[in-house]
């Protein structure tokens, strides 16, 4: 079965309350491949969690179509998982039960669901911590939950949008290895929106870099870096070329970005 | 840092214990200043009781007068009310958020009866239904599902748009939206409704008993005041302050647990 992924002219404007358009997308186009690992990245701003939420299908695009294997697609589709970027668990739910929210609505056994969700608790090293609830962990913990509740439903399809944004670089490194592990493991497509180009480069097979708004796909960059990789890898000289080059493109647009934001 | 520990919990104990301690201490203080007017002379005793005298006169309310029994009748009261604002309140909430025309045209009303002295009503209450339960009932039930429709229909408001972007992303339905992530998440909003609910239920509920000398404390307050037993009439009073402050506690506690930090 395939799961791939492709974006065709996606655009999107928005409104504000008084009146002032806002392009936040340019017609962009993305395709990924089966079982890829794909990054985006772009200064903040530049309209990254719009194409996320526009590719689940939590928003419609104004032009363009969202390809999901070869069938384009509107609204969420079941082969599509999404881990966001603000707090998302459930805060009245223990982690293990977090986890198996979806195994519930699906009307799966509780002894079954418990299981099968305590293994993707396991899977980011959560174990322990099954009946913690979100408010009694740290907020990379509470990270983990979410991507592990995304993880149990088993989606052909990963997409997350900054999962890892709001936490500091020692935390975020361990939990790139982790998810290196399990995405060796489940072998599943996936697009990761992050601001962090050490992460971009030392997890995906290709890093698509974008321009600040309206933001649009400038270039992708394949990452010819040996697999299976763990964080040691980020001391070599390659991974430095891959930063420099990914820096190099990115820091015109963040300097835009940045211009922008002075005169707003 | 070992031996600054001990300083911090001392520290500590004061934060949690300090205030309560002032604040009784403030108490205590202002019921000796009264005891003393009033012993002097200072104070007319036909209109404030001695606290001593009033506190003594709690034991004789119990036996004599049924206080403890003039308490079960308000509580059922209370509870029944709140039940039923509960039954009226948490739809209407739930109707004023659903339906957004409706929200927008009713909200403010409800908003400016919450701030109104409903207990104003009772007289029509009393014409219609008359000198019963169902009077001071209804009058608790109609100041209790106000709160509880305004909070319920602001936590639903309030549900996190990232929680329901969730339930998009599995492919909830909108009944397994509502059930599985707006219900438990409005939750301890909406219970803040219904702790205020049972709080108004509660006050007017003793406030019409007093007005027409009928049902449990309320009524009891009334008695001591036709019979000019001051002292009686305040240690009734006190009474159902104290009564006021543990349910304030409770519901306060309950309200904690459901929303943990
Ligand atoms: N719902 C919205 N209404 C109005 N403007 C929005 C909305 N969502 C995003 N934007 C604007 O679109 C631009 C891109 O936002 P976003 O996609 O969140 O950027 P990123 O995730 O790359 O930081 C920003 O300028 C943001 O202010
Ligand atoms: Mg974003």
């Amino acid at each position: 079965m395939t799961a791939t992924l492709e974006v065709r002219n996606v655009s999107k404007t928005f409104e504000s309350d008084n009146g002032d358009r806002i392009q936040a997308l340019a017609p962009a186009n993305l395709g990924v491949k089966q079982g890829e690992f794909l990054s985006i990245i772009g200064p903040s701003g530049c309209g990254k969690s719009t194409l996320f939420n526009i590719i689940g299908g939590m928003i419609p695009p104004d032009s363009g179509e969202v390809i999901v294997n070869g069938v384009s697609v509107s609204g969420p589709h079941k082969d599509i998982g999404m881990v966001f970027q603000e707090e998302s668990t459930f805060p009245w739910r223990t982690v293990l039960d977090n986890v198996a929210f979806s195994l519930e609505v699906a009307g799966m056994e509780k002894k079954e669901r418990l299981e099968k969700a305590r293994h993707f608790v396991e899977l980011v090293g959560l174990t322990g911590f099954e009946h913690h609830f979100p408010h009694q962990l740290s907020g990379g913990m509470r990270q983990r939950t979410a991507i592990a509740r995304t993880l149990a439903s088993e989606p052909r399809i990963l997409l997350m949008d900054e999962p890892f944004g709001a936490l500091d670089e020692q935390t975020r490194l361990l939990l790139g290895d982790k998810l290196l592990k399990i995405c060796d493991a489940l072998k599943q497509t996936t697009m990761l929106i992050t601001h962090n180009i050490t992460e971009a480069v030392q997890l995906s097979d290709r890093v698509a870099v974008m321009s600040y708004r309206p933001g649009t796909i400038m270039r992708t960059i394949d990452i010819e870096l040996p697999r299976p990789r763990d964080s040691e890898l980020i001391s070599t000289d390659k991974f430095a070329a891959y930063v420099g080059q990914i820096w190099e493109d990115l820091r015109t647009e963040a300097d835009r970005g940045m211009k922008a934001v002075g005169e707003a | 840092m070992t031996h600054a520990e001990p300083h911090q919990k001392q520290r500590l104990a004061f934060v949690l214990w300090g205030p309560r301690t002032a604040g009784l201490l403030v108490l205590l203080f202002l019921g000796l200043i009264l005891e003393v007017l009033v012993a002097s002379g200072i104070a007319d005793p036909s209109i404030v009781a001695a606290p001593s005298e009033m506190l003594m006169s709690l034991e004789r309310l119990f036996t004599k007068d049924n206080l403890g029994a003039a308490f079960l009748i308000t509580l059922a009261q209370a509870l029944s009310a709140t039940l039923l604002a509960m039954l009226i309140g948490l739809p209407l909430g739930w109707t004023l958020f659903r339906y957004e025309v409706l929200g927008r045209a009713y909200r403010g009303w409800l908003a400016a009866m919450f701030a109104a002295p409903l207990v104003l009503l009772y007289p029509l209450f009393l014409v219609i239904i008359g000198r019963n339960y169902g009077t001071t009932i209804t009058m608790g039930v109609i100041t209790g599902s106000i709160p509880v429709a305004l909070y319920t229909c602001e936590a639903l408001h309030k549900v996190s748009p990232t929680l329901l972007k969730v339930g998009a992303a599995f492919n909830l339905t909108a009944k397994q939206t509502f059930t599985l992530i707006q219900v438990p998440a409005a939750v301890p909003d909406a219970f803040t409704g219904i702790r205020l609910g049972l709080i108004y239920a509660l006050v007017n509920i003793i406030g019409i008993e007093f007005l027409i000398d009928f049902g449990g404390l309320g009524r009891v307050v009334s008695t001591m005041f036709f019979r000019y037993d001051i002292p009686g009439m305040y240690a009734a009073i006190f009474f159902i302050i104290l009564i006021s402050l543990l349910f304030l506690t409770v519901l306060k506690k309950v309200e904690r647990w459901l929303r943990p930090v």
